[in-house]
């Protein structure tokens, strides 16, 4: 085989993983993007329907409640306008608070009660997640940053 | 006073860095000896101004000296001492400072090592590492400078993140830094390569042991990490596609690749340019990786510095440290002339294969973990991209590479019999398929892919021992013949069958997590938990103090059928000064099975809920990781890489033109 038709051959198969691996990130990315929203984005919008989406914004204060299996929590997230019921079963993070910031995971059920299968409270008490932040601004909420934003991270 | 000299000493090691990157490449271009040998003498100077600095940081840490900014934002007195020394490297300042010392331990390492180099390649590999050391040192000096003193000093720190007071967390930086900045050596002897227009077989066998202990290496601190995250988050996972973990797989994937590829230019003096290439982009990655986890601009589950301000600095030092080199290949590459000439079918074949698919795998974890940032910065919709898009996509790729390790060692150079190489491993075949039916059969519940998975962990193992017996001729020759070629098998040979054994101890620890159960429950003190025919009773929880922190602790006792098996004491940890609760689990391992155990909130009532798991051959997954570093280890100690060996061969290189 000569040197010519041997880069070829390379540059072909190449050519053919990069098309395969473009076809399934396309068809991946149809399904899998998680968008995010913020309660007054599901207020406005409505949820798109059967799709994973990631809710942020303040858990309510007052509004945490535990049911009798001890393991299903019901909560509000708020961005100041609007706010959605959130309910959890499993082991909640060691910095999910009320009045914190999280982000909830999941997907918002028929009956207006978003269905979260993880909640996302950050390593450090002091972070808030930019999504979060960007919502609160958004709905006029934003109580500046907090002065020691500049935290530990937790992996470098 | 002491902080002073350390931030002096930064100071005069830009400096050196500045005079390493312009005098030896002019030396070597004059062709002036002394010039071309300056390199070494800064590079040796470099790196003890650098380790001055760094023991100046650790002091002002180990005294608590809060007069300075970074220790006083990140330490406590009360801190013990061992997280008070790696405080230094956990946060965004002194974790540079670890960067650049390891950056200039490697320029020293060079410079010691390299004797044996032609001096002109040698001042042309130091001269480019001086080039990225005064870049990271501008950028410490301007933008993260870890000496600032506070004015007036607080009377005490703010105290270190409480999870990452923590052992295994305190020596996974330092590793993952080893494997990043490990690959800038192969990245400066590519670009001194494309410099000098000149690439042959002794270059890559002065490339290849940098690239091997760099990998090794970057597969432990991603190792570490990951374990890290399985016993501290308290989730039981140990992978979640975070655009952290992303960011140190990425160069691990690509440093994967050149070590194959680097092989081929080694041998047969064929695959020069791809190669070069490799060698660019896995450092390349390695630096958008630290930078991306530094600057804070992706979104994770890991908690995040933002800091605006150093976003341009590090925007040009990737475009300088990036572009640059990608011009230089544009002009010279196309003038480096391949060697060997290979068939389809050939071990260079299977080399290829494996580079195409590990570049593409990480080209789509790429796109997977960066879309999210382009769509946000092009100011679209705000998106995650999460496991299942890595599942589709990454997994599927990998999953013929996986297939097609046991044949790439079994086939021969330049011209492969593929026919030969599937008789021999019929053998394997059989016990792949043999573990897949018993697998069926026997395990409740069914899982047909995990259980495929377990089969390819079978075929990737016994492929990999069946090649060492063909090399041994286990079983052909008598004994005694057999344990002769054996001890004089090169290390080498060793090497690829340890890590590809790693392979698939690895693959198998992954496939089996198809069957972890898991189960949450508010018990009382008395009551017991079942998973998996183990039976746990939690005896009680009490509080004990701890040194910098107060913990609510379990006592969970585990029996199976009666018998007694362990005694485990998961804990609630509440640290004071952060006021910040962490979750501490047990977990009880006879390295085929793990039994994890979080104690979660208290209902106030005296009941708790406990979570547990128990996970089948769970720590086979970085068991895996240690035996295939433990392979780039004995390949690194191979007789040829021996100070010395390579001398010798390095001039013999050089008279004539190829040699192998």
């Amino acid at each position: 085989m000569t040197r010519k038709r041997k880069r070829l051959l390379v540059v072909l198969l190449g050519l053919g993983m990069l098309g395969i691996a473009s076809a399934l990130v396309l068809f991946a990315f149809n399904d899998n993007l998680v968008f995010f929203m913020s309660p007054s984005d599901l207020a406005s919008k409505g949820a798109p329907e059967t799709r994973r989406l990631r809710l942020g914004g303040l858990v309510e204060t007052g509004s945490v409640a535990r049911e009798a299996d001890g393991h299903t929590i019901d909560f509000r997230i708020t961005d100041g306008n609007s706010a959605v019921p959130v309910v959890f079963s499993g082991v909640l993070p060691d910095l999910f608070r009320e009045g914190q910031g999280v982000v909830v995971e999941g997907a918002m059920a028929k009956n207006g009660v978003f269905r979260a299968d993880t909640v996302l409270a950050k390593h450090d008490e002091r972070y808030m997640p930019p999504e979060v932040a960007d919502a609160l601004k958004k709905a006029g909420h934003w109580q500046g940053e907090h002065p020691s934003a500049n935290a530990a991270q937790a992996k470098p | 006073m002491i902080a002073e000299l350390g931030h002096f000493a930064l100071a005069l090691a830009l400096v050196l860095a500045i005079v390493q990157s312009v005098v030896p490449l002019y030396g070597a271009s004059r062709g002036e000896p002394a010039l071309m040998a300056l390199g070494g003498s800064t590079a040796i100077g470099q790196f003890a101004l650098v380790a001055l600095a760094f023991v100046a940081l650790a002091h002002a840490y180990v005294t608590s000296d809060f007069s300075l900014a970074t220790v006083a934002e990140n330490s406590h007195s009360s801190k013990p001492l061992l997280y008070k020394i790696t405080g230094v490297w956990s946060n965004h300042e002194g974790s540079m400072v670890l960067w650049v010392l390891i950056l200039t331990l490697f320029g020293a390492a060079v410079a010691w090592f390299g004797t044996g180099l032609p001096p002109d390649l040698r001042a042309r590999v130091l001269a480019v590492q001086g080039m990225i050391g005064a870049g990271f040192f501008a950028f410490i000096l301007f933008t993260s400078n870890p000496f600032l003193r506070l004015e007036p000093a607080p009377l005490d720190g703010r105290g270190m993140n409480p999870i990452l007071q923590d052992l295994g967390l305190a020596i996974h930086p330092p590793f993952l830094y080893l494997g990043y900045v490990g690959f800038s050596v192969s990245f400066c002897f590519a670009v001194a390569a494309l410099i000098e227009g000149r690439v042959d077989a002794a270059w890559a066998r002065w490339v290849r042991p940098w690239t091997l202990a760099a990998w090794c290496a970057l597969t432990i601190g991603i190792a570490l990490g990951s374990w890290w995250a399985y016993y501290t988050l308290g989730w039981g996972g140990w992978w979640y596609w975070d655009p952290v973990e992303n960011a140190s797989f990425m160069p691990w994937l690509l440093g994967t690749a050149l070590l194959h590829s680097a092989i081929v230019v080694e041998k047969r003096d064929a695959l020069k340019t791809w190669t070069i290439l490799l060698a660019i982009v896995t450092f390349a990655l390695s630096l958008i990786g630290t930078f991306l986890v530094r600057s804070g601009v992706l979104t994770s589950v890991h908690a995040f510095a933002i800091d605006p301000a150093r976003g341009a600095f590090i925007l040009l030092l990737l475009i300088v440290a990036i572009g640059g080199p990608l011009i230089l290949y544009a002009i010279r590459a196309p003038s480096l002339q391949g060697g060997g000439l290979f068939a389809p079918i050939s071990r260079e074949g299977a080399l290829v294969l494996n580079n195409l698919l590990l570049t593409t795998g990480a080209a789509t974890v790429f796109i997977g973990t960066l879309y999210p940032l382009f769509l946000d910065g092009m100011g679209g919709d705000k998106v995650s991209v999460g496991f299942p898009f890595f599942n589709r996509t990454f997994v599927p790729l990998m999953v013929p590479l996986l297939i097609a390790i046991p044949f790439g060692p079994l086939l021969g150079w330049k011209r492969g019999d593929l026919l030969a190489a599937s008789q021999r491993l019929i053998f394997a075949a059989g016990a792949a398929i043999g573990l897949v039916l018993a697998v069926l059969l026997l395990v409740k519940p069914a899982a047909v892919l995990a259980t495929l998975g377990l089969g390819l962990a079978a075929w990737i193992g016994t492929g990999s021992l069946v090649e060492w017996s063909e090399r041994v001729q286990l079983f052909r020759a008598p004994l005694k013949d057999t344990l002769a070629r054996a001890r004089h098998l090169p290390r080498a040979a060793y090497g690829v069958t340890l890590a590809h054994l790693g392979v698939a101890v690895t693959v198998a620890g992954i496939a089996a997590s198809a069957w972890e159960s898991e189960r949450i429950e508010l018990v009382h003190p008395g009551d017991s938990v079942s998973i998996a025919g183990y039976d746990l009773r939690l005896d009680k929880v009490e509080s004990v103090p701890g040194p910098n922190y107060t913990a609510d602790r379990g006592t969970v006792t585990v029996t199976r059928q009666g018998a007694p098996v362990a005694v485990m004491h998961p804990e609630k940890r509440f640290f004071t000064v952060q006021q910040m609760p962490t979750t501490f689990t047990a977990i009880n391992t006879d390295l085929l099975s793990d039994l994890y155990v979080v104690l979660a909130d208290g209902d106030g009532k005296g009941a708790w809920t406990l979570r547990v798991y128990q996970k089948p051959l769970v720590p086979w997954i970085w068991l895996g990781c240690g035996v295939m570093a433990l392979g780039g280890l004995a390949s690194l100690s191979d007789r040829r890489w021996r100070v010395g060996a390579a001398v010798r061969r390095g001039r013999a290189a050089a008279g004539a033109a190829a040699d192998d």
